[in-house]
């Protein structure tokens, strides 16, 4: 039978650009591009590359998110996934990770899975939180933050670099998991791949799809608020000096003045 | 007064600085309840009562090694059915998030990740987070449920309030999800005797200026002559000259020390998002362009292997 892979990816600002807040309070998306998250691209390949070692398999890549969202999806169908789900309805506006996690486990349940592959985070809220969630939704093993990942015969195993230990790990399919930027370079798209990917199937899915009402998601739906949000005020211009042959002692001349020595 | 559960890191009973931030911060919002999972309770106990818990929440089980993340989950849901508290709160490790996720998930409430701070408010606790990349400060709150919160290392001064720490078991009940991941073996990180590159209050960190792993020990005699950890950014990593474990950024470790030294760094966005909260930035580059020179209280153009070493020895001359 052929593994179903699913990799949730997300569109983000780009984070290069000069990111601000809505007047609601959230993520303001219209004055930055968006783009496919790029630690979700490390998802994407390792998806491509358990595909490539299983038997028969399939990828659908799924998104929650606006209609621009599509440009992710598209990236990840140029890079060979198969085909892409994505969930959008203008009542998802505002969303917070725990409602997310909850579009994502209806709309994984919808679509069919053996294994789901996540990035370790999303690189504009940042929060590493989804996965965790998404397994506990939908009651299988979590398997997350790996650096290496390999699937046989029914099993997912990996790599876990934690703080105090690395720990190799083991779950039985279906499972949920999420691969760290150090899990191998993401593979560009080919000339090739990007014509494929225009004529590869996207399904769109609102919340009456999944069964959601619009009161469990979105910006009224989400369990915790922004009161405020500031802008860090600029950090004083600090002194700059050019080393003449000194500057490791002027350097330690400020440092005791802050009394760091 | 109401209990807040405090999540507690440790290794083996030796109790993590950030939880001793937590336990400060928990007494602004109620009593600190801590929960401390695995071994070394008896050790712990002490430690945590000086800091301010009037619990201490206790469960011992092979599972909690031997299975990754549901086993706490498991029991820090059953610690929080125990007390009922106003809020509780995690350390911002990658697990502690994680752990803080599913039980969010499991008792129906909202979660904030990554405090900075916290205070009581009107509303329940109000968190101050740093976002985009540190460029905005937000403050914000859970809205329904109990409030869960993970909190940053170096968020707060540890402040000692002796309480009476109290050592409880809590019955735990393994549900049929927390044997679903085996943790199949475990290679302990080799201790290198420097300070928790989180918790320290110096950072001395290299980059691709660095050229090598073979000229890391120059940026390590700095760290060590200020009593620092050493960091390093991603292209020093990807590169092989120093472990993934040292990295600091977006997708590496987030730091807030009192002190940052990034030499041969040039500071792009996503290094900057891991270290921009530091008190004092210092930065030393052989290019005046360098956008880590933006964000400097002091910086010294120039090249680091003149720079950092004659800095070394100054160091350890005004020392003694
Ligand atoms: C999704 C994603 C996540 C990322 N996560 C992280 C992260 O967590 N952490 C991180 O650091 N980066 C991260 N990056 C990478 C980041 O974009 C930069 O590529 C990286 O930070 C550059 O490292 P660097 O400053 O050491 O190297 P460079 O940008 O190459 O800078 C090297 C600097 O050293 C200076 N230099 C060279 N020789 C000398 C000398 N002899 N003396 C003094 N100065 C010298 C140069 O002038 C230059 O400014 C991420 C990127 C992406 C896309
Ligand atoms: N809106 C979304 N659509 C699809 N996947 C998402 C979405 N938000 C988060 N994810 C997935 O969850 C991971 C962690 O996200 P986060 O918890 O927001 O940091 C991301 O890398 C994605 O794989």
């Amino acid at each position: 039978m052929s593994l179903r892979i699913v990799v949730c990816v997300k569109y983000v600002p780009d984070a290069t650009g000069d990111r601000h807040f809505a007047e609601d309070l959230t993520v303001d998306r219209d004055d930055v591009d968006g783009l496919l998250s790029e630690l979700d691209e490390y998802a994407v390949e390792q998806a491509l590359q358990i595909a490539d070692e299983a038997d028969d398999a399939e990828i659908t890549v799924l998104t929650v998110g606006p209609e621009d969202a599509k440009d992710a999806l598209r990236k990840a169908l140029s890079m060979g996934a198969d085909k892409a789900v994505h969930v959008e309805d203008d009542d998802l506006h505002g969303t917070d990770a725990l409602g997310t996690s909850l579009v994502l486990a209806k709309a994984l349940e919808h679509v069919g899975y053996d294994l789901v592959i996540s990035g370790m985070a999303s690189t504009d809220g940042g929060m590493g939180v989804v996965p965790a969630m998404l397994a506990e939704r939908l009651g299988v093993p979590q398997v997350t933050l790996l650096s290496e990942v390999a699937v046989a015969d029914g099993k997912v195993t990996g790599r876990r670099d934690g703080d105090a230990a690395s720990e190799q790990l083991e779950a039985s399919l279906p499972a949920v998991v999420s691969v760290t930027d150090q899990s191998g370079e993401a593979r560009y798209p080919s000339f090739k791949g990007i014509m494929a990917a225009k004529k590869k199937p996207v399904e769109s899915l609102d919340l009456s799809d999944l069964g959601l009402e619009a009161d469990e998601v979105g910006l009224d739906g989400a369990w915790s608020k922004v009161d405020e949000a500031t802008e860090r005020p600029a950090r004083t211009a600090g002194t700059i000096v050019k080393d003449e042959g000194e500057g490791g002692k002027q350097l330690a001349e400020f440092l005791a003045g802050q009394k760091f020595i | 007064m109401a209990e807040v559960l405090v999540y507690v890191d440790h290794v083996d009973g030796a109790v993590r600085k950030p939880t001793l931030e937590l336990l400060t911060l928990a007494r602004r919002i109620g009593e600190p309840v801590a929960v401390h999972l695995g071994a070394g309770a008896d050790a712990a106990a002490p430690v945590l009562a000086e800091y301010g818990a009037v619990k201490v929440l206790t469960a011992d089980a092979p599972e909690f090694a031997d299975y990754l993340v549901v086993p706490k989950v498991d029991a820090l849901a059953a610690a929080y059915k125990a007390v009922s508290p106003a809020a509780v709160l995690v350390p911002s490790s990658a697990e502690g998030k994680e752990i803080a996720a599913r039980l969010a998930v499991r008792i129906g409430s909202g979660i904030i990740t990554d405090a900075v701070d916290l205070e009581a408010g009107d509303e329940g606790p109000v968190a101050t987070q740093s976002v985009f990349a540190a460029s905005y400060s937000t403050k914000s709150r859970v809205t329904t449920g109990t409030p869960v919160i993970t909190v940053k290392p170096n968020s707060a001064a540890p402040e000692a309030a002796p309480a009476a720490g109290t050592v409880e078991q809590v019955a735990v009940t393994f549900g049929e999800l927390s044997t679903g991941t085996k943790v199949v073996s475990r290679t302990p990180r080799e201790s290198t005797g420097r300070p928790e590159l989180t918790e320290a209050a110096i950072v001395v960190s290299g980059g691709r200026g660095v050229n090598g792993a073979e000229n890391f020990p120059v940026i390590e005699a700095l760290a060590d002559s200020l009593g620092a950890a050493v960091g390093a950014s991603r292209a020093a990593v990807d590169a092989g000259w120093y472990p993934h474990t040292n990295q600091v950024g977006q997708t590496g470790k987030s730091v807030s020390p009192q002190l940052y030294i990034a030499a041969g760094i040039s500071g792009a966005i996503q290094h900057r998002a891991g270290m921009q909260t530091s008190k004092t930035i210092v930065a030393i580059n052989k290019d005046a362009e360098a956008p880590i020179f933006e964000l400097v209280d002091y910086g010294v153009v120039g090249d680091l292997f003149e720079v950092v070493p004659q800095l070394t020895d100054e160091v350890k001359s005004r020392k003694g």
